[in-house]
């Protein structure tokens, strides 16, 4: 029993390596794409400007108030009725991107405000530009408190990318759900895909851990 | 080298400057004293826009900021006036994420685009000249109050400001540690360095002060020589502050 369950999984290791693939790639570019696009989202979310500043909350109230799963489909299945069609994998990297951007911005935007004020009056008082100032002092530290729970969110994207199963893209889970129904060795193949998921989410700890050292290393008290 | 006008702050209607005229001369040192909440910090923050004044002008050097025409358009006039006006502020607010050293030459590399190599060295004399040379690499959370307080001396004197600009900056520490900062200023004044100084040391203001300018309820009441205002107030509000002072 035992040995013929890790025969199977060793057998269909390259099509769950090829899914691993995808869900690796779809893990990484939404969240690039989600950072890039929630750091926006957090600079628009502080403007003084009223209108900028709802647009935002308006986005980030959407993306977090609805499913991702409905997301997926709304765009996947839905867009084409507008005349827009997209692939699969294009249509869950631009999903996932956009709920993540919408974690993204509430994190940094309050990482961003939990910032003392007298940071931004240091920099002002030595001449510093507003974006020098972001870039050089606020964003440093903004980064210490964002880190944790960046991590977490990104933690979860590895996991919500399980969910493009059911817009055809061929990650690690649909394979999984392709092999199982041919083998029937249903318990087996799911085991081994969490595990897939589960190192993958340890090497992305191992690494906020890592950069939550660095960020806090001049915090060491003496 | 510094001349304001006219200058008001309204806070929600409330007004908290009521028309400030105010001139400090090149090598001057200026201490403004007056009880807590007459705006003197106010005052100070206007001077280099950390405060935006409802309305007044302020001129430092050739650089004049006017209240009447819209902020939006003087952003790099603001800015400049910065580079000229050194600002310590009474919780240090050094840069958390950088050592000593880095915090003193952000404003020359940053700013004024100094080579990196110069702004070290420049850094390195400053922070030997305020009694902190060996301390470069110290994150200022391993620095005491008094050491962090006076990285931010250097920070400031690395702009090669024509004045800088003091809020209270012996409030935020213990008392044993007020005496090294305060040598620090004094020894800057000897330097005949042009320094305004919002403070509450009155014994420090009287000896080191070559002006000293009291304020209340955002007015400046009474203004004069050092020595002679301390030993000779003209105005009642005055000997009555400085009579509550000495307790």
């Amino acid at each position: 029993m035992i040995p013929e369950s890790l025969q199977l999984a060793l057998d269909s290791a390259p099509f769950l390596l090829k899914g691993a693939y995808y869900t690796v790639g779809l893990s990484l570019g939404s969240m690039f794409f989600g950072l890039v696009l929630g750091f926006g989202l957090a600079l628009m979310r502080l403007s003084k400007i009223w209108v900028i500043s709802a647009v935002a909350r308006v986005y980030v109230s959407f993306f977090r108030g609805t499913p991702l799963l409905v997301q997926l489909f709304m765009i996947y299945y839905g867009l084409p009725d507008l005349g827009i069609e997209l692939d699969a994998i294009t249509a869950a990297l631009i999903g996932l991107s956009l709920n993540m951007a919408a974690y993204a911005c509430e994190i940094l935007r309050a990482a961003i405000g939990s910032v003392d004020r007298g940071q931004w009056e240091a920099a002002a008082s030595i001449g510093m530009t507003r974006a020098q100032t972001m870039r050089r002092a606020i964003l440093p530290q903004a980064a210490r408190t964002a880190l944790p729970p960046l991590g977490n969110s990104f933690i979860s994207l590895v996991k919500d990318t399980a969910m493009a199963a059911t817009i055809q893209v061929p990650e690690v889970f649909r394979q999984a759900q392709l092999i199982s129904s041919r083998t029937l060795e249903i318990f087996t193949m799911y085991f081994t895909v969490a595990v897939i998921y589960w190192v993958l989410c340890s090497i992305l700890a191992h690494f906020q851990n890592r950069l939550e050292a660095r960020a806090n290393r001049h915090d060491v008290e003496s | 080298m510094i001349t304001v006008e006219k200058l008001t702050k309204q806070f929600k209607g409330n007004e908290v400057l009521k028309g400030i005229d105010l001139k400090v001369e090149p090598g001057e040192v200026v201490a403004i004293i007056g009880p807590s909440g007459s705006g003197k910090t106010t005052l100070l923050r206007c001077l280099n826009l950390l405060e935006v004044p409802t309305s007044g002008s302020i001129v430092v050097g050739d650089i004049k900021v006017d209240l009447s025409r819209p902020l939006s358009q003087q952003q790099g006039l603001i800015r400049q006036l910065r580079q000229h006006v050194g600002f310590v502020f009474q919780n240090f607010n050094l840069f958390p994420h950088r050592t000593a050293l880095e915090n003193v030459i952000e404003g020359p590399t940053v700013v004024k685009k100094m080579p990196r190599e110069q702004a070290i060295e420049l850094g390195r004399a400053l922070l030997a000249k305020v009694g902190l040379a060996g301390k470069e690499d110290a994150y200022p959370r391993r620095l005491s109050g008094g050491q962090q307080q006076r990285v931010a001396i250097a920070r400031a004197l690395a702009m090669e400001p024509e004045v800088i600009l003091f809020d209270e900056p012996t409030s935020a520490l213990d008392p044993e540690l007020v005496g090294e900062v305060l040598n620090t200023i004094h020894a800057l004044a000897l330097e005949k360095r042009t320094m305004v100084i919002v403070t509450h040391e009155m014994s420090f203001a009287r000896d080191v002060a070559n002006r000293v300018i009291f304020i209340d309820k955002g007015v400046i009441v009474e203004q004069g020589e050092a020595k002679e205002l301390f030993a000779h107030p003209k105005e009642e509000r005055t000997r009555q502050f400085l009579e509550r002072s000495r307790n």
